[in-house]
């Protein structure tokens, strides 16, 4: 277990978090980039979970820390969806491409 | 220390009224909002008869001197510890007189527009506004600080606009009502540096605490007030002839006189209430209240007696030749007010020299009551007849007897018969004039005598005549007649007050004296007039034009007002205009205005090169930030060191 080092867990997360934005940026169904943001925030929380386990062994910060971020992320979830559903009612669409009224 | 912060329910109560009809009015209660401001208001009058009842006959004696009290005190601005701009209420006996005026004749007038306004679209906003007037009214008569006057004094302007606009279909009404708002507003710059000269040399804004640091000679206020001048005269005289150029802009003092026969657009219950009885005395009441002041001012009282005296003259004059019957009664208005202001004049303060002062209280007492009805009985028959003019009327006592009887006994008490109200007033006036200036006295005795012809000519005119060729409506509910009525037992009985025992200068009685040689000059001329007019304008025939023919350059100058308007309107149009206006209109075209279009056009610039950044893409913004924090990534790591 202790033979993992820190980097390689810091490695997936930076990819997870990048894969993530990936996503944001090239996706245009508002799920899926729905989907992408979730991605970014669990890279976090290795981070979190991962730099409390190496550095700070004898503390529970970050596990607590990811345990709200989790908590958070349902929340954002059930309200991302929400808007998703009354623009899809309003725009009979979840493209991005297509809810671009707001603008100068 | 009696109390008396109940007076405070006196105004809020119309307060209230205006709020609840102002706001709900028209869709609630369209048919019975006369009738709600009309209860409102009996009950304020009720308070303010107990009011009146417990301070001159009660506890308002200390001593056998009437006291000033402060019933209630609430700091609204406070600029230093001693200057603050306080909410108070006063209580002496003139503001107390003064109480019992206004919401007796407001109910009058309320009752009678029960009848006179029915049916009129807009009635839940006219009593909304009457309530509105009625409450600044008060408030201003109320008033202990020399600021609170001046609010309530420009929110009875506003109120007077809104009335005289009341017809606002009509141009004619829009022009009058702001004609009368400009005048009066002109006027009240004045008032408004004389209440800021008043307030710098005497280091407070409460009356009470001006009048005792103002009338004493050693006060280190009065010595420097005195000291400074401008233009050759002291400040006193400046501050006391600005504030008195604001109350003549109210009370209709010539020169500024000109709005007040244009104010008879609006309706005539108003012009009862506001143009006759009321707002049109707080030039009176202002520098009553001031009036220990003036008398430290030899020269500012003559500005407020010559002034008075010319314009009692001058009103006289011209409302003998006007056809209009509220127009005569506007200017017998203003001939009164002005017999009111030169009483002032020539009045000292205290003990026996204060008998002018008492005399023009008096005055503006009994004015207040035989003017409204007056005007309510100038009402009826403009109800009756559908018009202003004299020349439709004519004949009409067979078909009003109640308003032909309650109209002649208020000619009588304004002519000043004994044993009517205006005769008692009058008669003190003119002993006040007697004794201190002959001159003003003269002018006086004519105007007395004026005034009983022009009012004898329009009684003649409306009611006798010729045979009426009106088509009879019947004279008008009871709601008409009834304050007809009470105003009429008020014109014969109120002359009959111990006035002189309630309201002097200083709080103590005054004894009077009728003298029954001195009251032969001016109730003989009274009544010689009474019989020129009824010679000339009892029956229908030519005498009248023959003699206007005969005075024809004069007449005709008369009959134009003496072309005070005119002047008026050259001053303004070819003067004012081309010569001031032109030229700050021009820099606030091309200076004030381009400047600012400059900055504008600059930012719509700039907007219009920068707005590309906001597509509205949800992408691009992400990119923006992430862009964002990378840049501060690379700034705090790499180059922050």
């Amino acid at each position: 277990m202790s033979d993992v080092p820190l980097s390689h867990i810091l490695f997936v997360s930076t990819a997870l978090f990048f894969i993530g934005m990936y996503g944001l940026f090239t996706r245009r169904n508002l799920i899926t980039m729905l989907m992408s943001i979730e991605l970014m925030l669990n890279s976090v929380n290795i981070n979190f979970v991962a730099f409390n386990k190496y550095l700070f062994p004898q503390n529970l910060e970050g596990i607590f820390f990811t345990i709200f971020i989790i908590t958070i992320a349902a929340a954002e979830a059930a309200i991302a969806i929400a808007i998703i559903i009354n623009l899809y009612r309003s725009h009979q669409s979840i493209d991005v491409e297509d809810a671009t009224e707001l603008k100068f | 220390m009696p109390n008396y912060a109940y007076i405070l329910l006196i105004p809020l109560q119309p307060l209230a009224t205006f709020i609840v009809l102002g706001l709900f009015g028209r869709k609630y209660f369209k048919t019975f909002s006369g009738t709600i401001g009309t209860v409102s208001l009996l009950i304020s009058t009720i308070v303010s008869f107990v009011a009146a009842i417990q301070y001159f006959f009660v506890d308002g004696k200390v001593n056998g001197i009437y006291q000033k009290i402060i019933a209630f005190k609430y700091t609204w601005l406070e600029f230093s510890p001693n200057v603050s701009i306080d909410m108070g209420i006063i209580v002496d006996p003139i503001s107390v007189m003064m109480l019992v005026v206004v919401t007796f004749v407001s109910l009058m007038v309320h009752v009678f527009s029960l009848g006179y306004m029915k049916g009129e679209d807009r009635f839940a906003t006219y009593y909304a506004f009457l309530s509105l007037f009625t409450f600044s009214m008060l408030g201003l008569i109320l008033s202990s600080n020399i600021f609170q006057v001046y609010i309530f004094w420009e929110l009875v302007g506003v109120s007077s606009f809104l009335l005289i606009g009341y017809y606002f279909e009509k141009p004619s009404a829009v022009a009058a009502s702001k004609k009368a708002f400009i005048v009066t507003r002109f006027a009240d710059l004045g008032f408004l540096i004389g209440i800021l000269l008043l307030g710098f040399y005497g280091g407070t804004l409460d009356i009470g605490i001006l009048i005792e640091r103002l009338t004493a000679v050693q006060s280190p206020e009065y010595t420097a007030m005195a000291a400074a001048g401008f233009l050759g005269v002291s400040a006193l005289t400046w501050a006391l002839t600005l504030v008195f150029i604001g109350g003549a802009g109210k009370s209709a003092m010539f020169p500024l006189h000109i709005w007040l026969p244009d104010a008879m657009e609006g309706p005539t219950p108003v012009s009862a209430l506001i143009h006759a009885a009321t707002m049109v005395v707080a030039g009176v009441y202002l520098v009553a209240r001031l009036f220990p002041v003036f008398n430290m001012d030899a020269a500012a009282l003559q500005v407020v007696t010559y002034t008075g005296a010319f314009s009692a003259l001058l009103a006289a004059v011209i409302a003998c030749t006007q056809t209009d019957i509220k127009r005569v009664l506007a200017y017998s208005t203003m001939s009164q007010i002005g017999y009111m202001m030169f009483a002032l004049g020539v009045s000292k303060y205290g003990g026996e020299d204060g008998l002018g002062y008492m005399a023009s209280m008096f005055h503006l007492f009994t004015h207040a009551f035989f003017k409204s009805l007056l005007f309510l009985g100038a009402g009826a028959v403009i109800h009756m007849v559908h018009s202003n003019d004299m020349k439709d009327m004519g004949g009409l006592r067979k078909l009003m007897p109640v308003t032909h009887i309650a109209f002649l006994i208020a000619c009588l008490a304004i002519a000043g018969i004994p044993p009517f109200a205006g005769f008692f007033s009058k008669e003190e006036i003119l002993l006040a004039a007697f004794h201190s200036n002959k001159l003003i006295y003269g002018v006086a005795l004519f105007t007395a005598a004026l005034t009983a012809f022009y009012m004898f000519r329009l009684y003649f005119s409306i009611f006798w005549s010729k045979e009426s060729t009106v088509q009879s409506h019947g004279e008008g509910p009871l709601s008409m007649k009834l304050p007809l009525v009470i105003l009429a037992a008020c014109a014969v009985g109120v002359g009959f007050i111990p006035f002189s025992s309630l309201v002097t200068s200083d709080g103590e009685a005054l004894e009077t004296h009728m003298d029954i040689t001195f009251s032969i000059a001016p109730v003989g001329l009274t009544l010689i007039a009474t019989l020129l007019a009824s010679y000339l304008y009892k029956k229908e025939n030519d005498k009248p034009a023959k003699l206007a023919a005969s005075f024809d350059g004069f007449y005709q100058a008369a009959h134009k007002k003496f072309y005070v308007d005119e002047v008026y309107l050259f001053i303004t149009k070819k003067i004012v205009f081309p010569l001031v206006g032109q030229p700050i209109a021009w820099v606030d075209k091309y200076i004030v205005d381009g400047f600012m279009n400059l900055l504008a056009s600059i930012t719509a610039k700039i907007s219009a090169l920068i707005k590309g950044l906001q597509s509205g893409k949800v992408q691009n913004y992400a990119l923006y930030f992430f862009s964002g924090i990378a840049a501060l990534a690379v700034l705090f790591i790499y180059l922050w060191k």
